[in-house]
């Protein structure tokens, strides 16, 4: 029996959902969204069935599913999930819902454009963390982009214009340039391989020379670091985050940023090992750069949407260290800390939505003593503001940890300035829950605030729940990637070179073999599945 | 006389009397039915079209070997026809609101294509001249058919001043491989210059000169200073089929003169070219840039697409040429479609082609300004649309014959035309109508031109197997062709 395309459907749904948006008229707003919030959660619940049925002992794809796309070029359309994008794709669908539920009381405009949007950015996404044929990732890679933009220039603020171009030409610049790193990485693979390809598995069987790892490998670090943000490409995002509407932040902040760490996780690290050591340095000090940078910054904001853009900024900063200490600590805690920062933030940039909803300002200077009118709100503010911070038994102090333990096993230097980034982190968050929450309550119009509602509440409730969940018990959720963590990084310590010339594939073996038998690319590797290689190998 | 092979001949006869049927029709069709004419052009189109596709197996030599109907050759026939029928739907509604519903535009209509024809199957130098001329002295008179509107005449005489001077070039390029070889046959010429150590001067300044005038044709930098003024000044849908058609018709002549022009230049032929892909792309997206008005921006837009096509010329690979195909048909759907969208939303006399009008489209005309979204993020070259496929077969040939600057400088250019190009989005999404939103007297025409468009822009760019199989077999023969 075939078993169920379950990627596919996961993938598509929302797409699936925004056609049917289309047909809707668009008066009806409470059906537009409810439509999309039904979608969304049916996406979600896929999702949770995908865990459910994930095995986390395999630390290679699981749920392959291909078929050819552009068979002349050998452009297939080739999902699968491992233990590094599961978390991703889990964070993903559960945002996703989260936004859509949360957006129904604020867009009155254009909603029906908004639902369609949300949707097709959705299918975007979770394209991008499936995808493991390069082409079709990077189609989804930049298709994703139109969405956003729209949703950053039509629903924004006063400066959304100028917000979205700059978003829109930053990523663009980079990624144009990944996609000529493909093709030279495809043209190499042709000359290896039996049959030209840009399914990620084939692509790891071969040696690329180190010369020519370096340029790859900048090129594609650049489409990355530019969508984590690293320093010094960062500039895009406050614009972007402070024009966003609050459901644009939410999933900017909550997944967009995560595509490019991921971006390093899947395909920069595995296929240019060499590159990955010999620039080691150069992206750790970036990284840390990023952390105090992002933190300094920060801590003189005034607008408190772009005090959590820029601890956004130091955020990543972590997760790239974590990923760059090249060992199972690190990439784990980095990993654990993207959806981390995926909840936190996005908890965040809600509850400054639900407060402009009330206020229609986000000075801080507007604000204060606000825990005494709303308790409630300013409970969640402040657990969410210490789960940022790593206070332990929450969730971000299990990501900063391992982060850091796994830093400084390499080179306690980094570890020691990267928490000296945590210190910082502590200080412009406390200082941004004392300006809101305590003193005296500075304005009148503060005087009679609403609490948080029912929706609202509900709305925060699930982040609440992991946000403490992952903070006490995170085992499950480290073992699920560990397998998978473990086998990416035995393929960066020792290389493709380390399985011998069988893994170049010039013998016209099919090339998923040297790697199982190696377990080197186990991760990377299609499970042993006889048509996989079949297709993969196809004229 | 010899005999004629009539079945390989019939694409372009049925071009030709669809041109002989309307000549005589229009002197029966009372001014209020000329719209009935379009009729005949559209079927002489698409009978065209589908007996091309018949032939697009064979290989045949027709009138002494002077032209041939080759792989290559039935692909630009369709190429054609399609872009041919396209014009004639939107110009069904824009000749009639502009007040130049005559017959005789249909007419220089289909003898352009004509010409087009004879350019793409030319195996002589002199036929080919001969097609260029039939299509240039149609769009002489199309592009000055607004004859009560000072840019119109002005654009018509520009182009008939410089188009002349192009062609001169090209004829004068003609007589120097004449001289050098005795012959004008393409095939003819190539033979004899190939078994020469050394090909000398003739040949090669020859090639140079058909080189200036075909870069002439096409807009390609430092040739292109007529092309923003005429394409503005023409009537729109003229300038359509101008930027659709000429451009593609002129790249079949690259294509012909391939061969004989890397024998003729040797390794100075790729270089030539990508200096010129270079400056056009360059010069093209950066210029367009400043434009404020949507024609005038898409006419820079037309140069900076020659460019790209240039580079899919440099690598002289059969995935160059096939990238080159696949682009002109993708550019064709959505240049044409975009065209199709200003016309529908435009009025008489023109107003609406500044960029302020199109403000607060996307919500009084949703449907036009998706489709004119998608032509632009097409253009651009975002996925899924056929301008990303398209690019990507032709930056992908460069990379692969080792011209990854070129290719990286190419991607760079996108990154540029993304600016203008979403400032069209910005402004139909983000911005607020600022005057009485106008009364617009749709046609059906048009609306199926826009949806033929974006059809075509989504299809190729989510299913481009089936078109690229066709492209890379069409140029497979073409290489064949001439060695």
């Amino acid at each position: 029996m075939p078993e169920l395309p379950l990627l596919s459907l996961l993938t598509f749904l929302p797409a699936a959902g925004a056609a049917l948006l289309l047909l809707l008229p668009r008066e009806r707003l409470s059906l537009l969204g409810g439509l999309a919030v039904t979608v969304t959660a049916v996406d979600f619940t896929l999702s949770v069935l995908l865990y459910a049925r994930f095995d986390p002992a395999e630390a290679g794809m699981q749920f392959v599913e291909e078929a050819a796309w552009i068979p002349r070029l050998g452009v297939q359309y080739l999902l699968g999930v491992d233990g590094i994008s599961l978390p991703l794709i889990l964070l993903t669908t559960l945002l996703g819902l989260l936004v859509a539920a949360a957006s129904l009381p604020w867009i009155r405009e254009r909603a029906k454009e908004y639902y369609i949007c949300l949707l097709l950015l959705q299918t975007g996404m979770l394209g991008v963390f499936v995808a493991l044929d390069l082409f079709l990732f990077y189609v989804f890679w930049e298709a994703m982009l139109i969405p956003m933009y729209f949703l950053i220039g039509v629903w924004g603020g006063p400066r959304r214009i100028y917000a979205t171009i700059k978003f829109f030409l930053y990523t663009m610049a980079g990624s144009v340039l990944m996609l000529v790193a493909i093709f030279a990485l495809y043209f190499i693979g042709r000359a290896a391989l039996p049959a030209p390809t840009f399914a990620l598995p084939a692509l790891l069987g071969v040696v690329v020379p180190p010369e020519k790892q370096t340029w790859l490998f900048l090129a594609f670090a650049l489409a990355f670091a530019i969508k984590v943000p690293m320093v010094p490409f960062h500039t895009w995002l406050p614009d972007a985050h402070v024009e966003a509407p609050t459901g644009g932040s939410v999933i900017l902040a909550g997944v967009l940023l995560k595509m490019g760490t991921y971006g390093f996780l899947r395909f920069a690290l595995p296929l240019f090992p060499d590159a990955t050591r010999t620039l080691l340095p150069l992206v750790a000090w970036l990284a840390i750069a990023g952390i105090l940078y992002g933190a300094l910054v920060a801590l003189a904001q005034a607008d408190v949407k772009s005090l959590v853009a820029y601890s956004s900024v130091s955020h990543l900063g972590f997760v790239m260290l974590g990923i760059f200490a090249l060992n199972v600590q690190g990439v784990s805690g980095a990993l654990l800390q993207m959806v981390n920062h995926g909840l936190s933030t996005g908890a965040l940039f809600l509850l400054v939505g639900m407060l402009y909803e009330r206020r229609h300002t986000r000075m801080l200077a507007d604000f204060g003593g606000l825990f005494r009118v709303i308790p409630a709100y300013g409970g969640v503010l402040l657990v969410i503001a210490l789960s940022s911070i790593g206070l332990p038994g929450l969730n971000g102090f299990v990501g900063e940890f391992l982060i850091l333990a796994g830093t400084f096993k390499f080179w306690p230097l980094y570890a020691v300035l990267g928490a000296a980034g945590v210190v910082l982190g502590a200080w412009y968050m406390l200082w941004m829950v004392q300006q809101v929450l305590f003193g005296p309550v500075r304005h009148e119009a503060n005087r009679n605030l609403r609490d948080l509602t029912v929706a609202e509440a509900g709305i925060l409730a699930p982040i609440l729940l992991l946000v403490v969940w992952i903070g006490v018990y995170p085992a499950p959720f480290l073992s699920v990637s560990e397998a998978s963590v473990k086998a990416l990084l035995a393929r960066v310590e020792h290389g493709p070179s380390a399985v011998g010339p069988a893994a170049g594939g010039v013998d016209g073996q099919a090339y998923g073999r040297p790697a199982r038998a190696a377990g080197a690319e186990a991760s990377l590797a299609l499970p042993r599945r006889p048509q996989a290689r079949a297709a993969g190998g196809q004229p | 006389m010899p005999p004629l092979d009539w079945a390989a001949l019939a694409p372009t006869l049925a071009v030709a009397g669809a041109g002989l049927v309307l000549l005589v029709a229009d002197l029966f069709v009372g001014p209020e039915r000329r719209a009935m004419l379009a009729w005949i052009p559209i079927v002489g189109f698409g009978g065209a079209a589908a007996l091309s596709a018949g032939l697009w197996r064979g290989d045949a030599r027709v009138v002494a070997g002077m032209l041939v109907v080759d792989r290559a050759a039935c692909f630009f026939y369709g190429l054609f026809a399609l872009i041919g029928i396209l014009t004639v739907l939107l110009s069904i509604p824009y000749i009639r609101r502009e007040g130049i519903e005559f017959g005789e535009y249909y007419v220089l209509l289909t003898f352009a294509v004509l010409g087009m024809m004879v350019m793409a199957s030319a195996a002589d130098l002199l036929m080919f001249f001969l097609g260029l001329e039939t299509l240039s002295v149609a769009l002489y008179v199309l592009a000055g058919f607004l004859r009560h509107r000072l840019t119109s005449n002005e654009s018509g005489l520009k182009y008939l001043l410089l188009g002349a001077f192009s062609s001169a070039f090209l004829l004068y390029g003609v007589a120097f491989l004449y001289g050098a070889t005795g012959s004008t046959n393409l095939e003819a010429i190539q033979a004899a210059l190939l078994p020469r150590a050394s090909p000398g001067p003739l040949p090669a300044v020859g090639v140079g000169l058909i080189l200036v005038g075909l870069a002439f044709k096409v807009a390609a930098v430092p040739f292109h200073m007529w092309a923003p003024d005429v394409y503005e000044g023409a009537p729109t849908s003229v300038t359509a089929f101008m930027i659709a058609g000429t451009k593609a018709a002129a790249f079949a002549g690259f294509l012909r003169v391939t061969p004989v022009a890397g024998t003729s230049l040797q390794g100075a032929w790729p270089d030539v070219l990508w200096i010129l892909a270079a400056l056009t792309m360059g010069v093209g997206n950066v210029a367009a840039v400043a434009q404020r008005s949507l024609k005038r921006m898409l006419a820079y837009s037309g140069i900076a697409h020659a460019g790209y096509l240039v580079v899919a010329l440099v690598p002289g690979s059969p995935l160059g040429t096939a990238g080159l195909l696949f682009y002109l048909l993708a550019y064709a759907f959505m240049t044409v479609g975009a065209f199709a969208v200003l016309i529908a939303l435009g009025q008489r006399g023109e107003e609406n082609l500044t960029l302020d009008a199109w403000a607060g489209m996307g919500t009084r005309r949703p449907l036009f300004a998706l489709s004119m979204a998608i032509f632009m993020f097409s253009l651009a070259g975002l996925p899924p649309t056929a301008g990303f496929m398209a690019k990507l077969y032709v930056f992908s040939a460069a990379v692969e014959a080792g011209y990854i600057w070129l290719a990286i400088l190419g991607v760079l250019c996108s990154v540029v035309s993304v600016f203008f190009y979403l400032r069209v989005v910005v402004v139909m999404y983000m911005q607020e109508p600022g005057a009485e939103p106008a009364d617009l007297r749709l046609s059906g025409a048009t609306a199926l031109a826009t949806l033929l468009g974006v059809a075509g822009t989504l299809y190729l760019g989510l299913f481009p197997s089936g078109a690229w199989e066709v492209a890379v077999r069409s140029a497979q023969h073409l290489a064949g062709m001439g060695g």
